[in-house]
């Protein structure tokens, strides 16, 4: 079958799931379950997205931990996304080579 | 005022761009080696912008599958972005034309959402625009590289890098709950929930697009129900 055919399916099908809500909901929403509701999924679901994927995400085990609790902990003192992701990732890549020298 | 949002949007979109990097260089490298040609693997990146999505779809179009199973494999792993674009739109600046919302959609990725959900108060489709602006090349250039490298990353810089999204995440999650008590229950309870699709035997057949789905849904209704926020939580939020 022609490759573009299944490219357009495939590109069709995730647009209209990202912008059918979009679209459709453009009135506020009054009901105070549905409010509260929406309020909590960014927390639910990104928390549900980080772990345990982020535990298969590295070579090792150990790193993914020691880049999780490191994220953990620069996140609680509030710095910036940016400053957080990097500390994650040098956490991780300082632990494979400490890893990596000792094996 | 709207390069004010843009600009913001793109200091966002360093981290997305970082993360998104090392996966579509994967991607890139294994269109490449199941048959498509350079320029169709980077279309499918530019077009797509989603990777469980197009893993699977890359699958499908490689073992010469039906249109019919892409469409419902897409929707399937896919549908999580409903959930998050309903909440986005609740979200937009009302001031800003309808049109800004088809462009919006397009960039509705986990990551984007993300910062999105996080800005404080209404948000402008420009902070969007600016988060795509980098998210997007970062996406598709991480695949037209892999797509010619023709091989991994080096281990060290696949596991580094692919962390800088859940850091990302995290530095989302955790500074507002240290405020608010029910953020935390919300988080530990979405986080046991989601590692026991991973695990349990029975539970773990449950794809991992749909296990999120079903965590958020459980997990925000139970809140939603158990501590309903008040109109002020919403106001600094």
């Amino acid at each position: 079958m022609n490759i573009y055919l299944y490219i357009l399916v495939m590109a069709g099908v995730t647009y209209l799931i990202r912008m059918l809500p979009l679209a459709l909901a453009t009135k506020e929403i009054k009901s105070p379950f549905i409010k509260s509701f929406l309020y909590y999924v960014p927390y639910a679901c990104l928390a549900a997205m980080t772990f345990p994927a982020i535990l298969g995400s590295t070579q090792y085990l150990i790193s993914a931990i020691v880049g999780f609790l490191v994220a953990v902990l620069v996140a609680y003192w509030e710095k910036s996304l940016v400053v957080v992701a990097l500390c994650a990732c040098a956490a991780v890549f300082v632990c494979e080579q400490i890893i990596g020298w000792v094996l | 005022m709207n390069s004010e949002y843009f600009k913001k949007g793109i200091k966002a979109g360093i981290p997305i761009a970082l993360g998104y990097f090392a996966v579509s260089f994967t991607f890139g490298m294994m269109a490449v080696k199941g048959g498509m040609t350079l320029w169709q693997s980077v279309l499918i990146s530019l077009t797509n912008l989603t990777s469980a999505g197009q893993f699977a779809g890359l699958d499908i179009i490689l073992a010469g599958g039906t249109l019919w199973e892409m469409a419902l494999t897409q929707l399937i792993i896919n549908l999580r972005y409903m959930l998050m674009s309903l909440t986005i739109s609740q979200k937009l600046d009302k001031k800003y034309a309808f049109f800004h919302r088809f462009f919006v959609a397009f960039g509705m990725t986990d990551e984007i959402f993300g910062v999105s959900a996080a800005a404080s108060g209404k948000v402008s489709p420009f902070f969007h625009y600016g988060a795509m602006a980098l998210a997007i090349p970062g996406w598709t250039l991480g695949t037209l590289v892999g797509a010619i490298a023709g091989t991994v990353l080096p281990n060290f810089i696949i596991s580094a890098l692919s962390v800088a999204i859940y850091g990302m995440f995290l530095a989302i999650i955790i500074p507002p709950a240290k405020k608010n008590r029910t953020l935390v229950w919300v988080i530990v309870l979405a986080i046991a929930l989601s590692t026991a699709f991973k695990y349990i035997p029975g539970l773990n057949k449950v794809s991992s697009g749909f296990a999120i789905i079903i965590v958020t849904v459980l997990v925000a209704a139970l809140a939603a129900w158990l501590r309903p926020i008040k109109e002020e939580e919403e106001a600094v939020e």
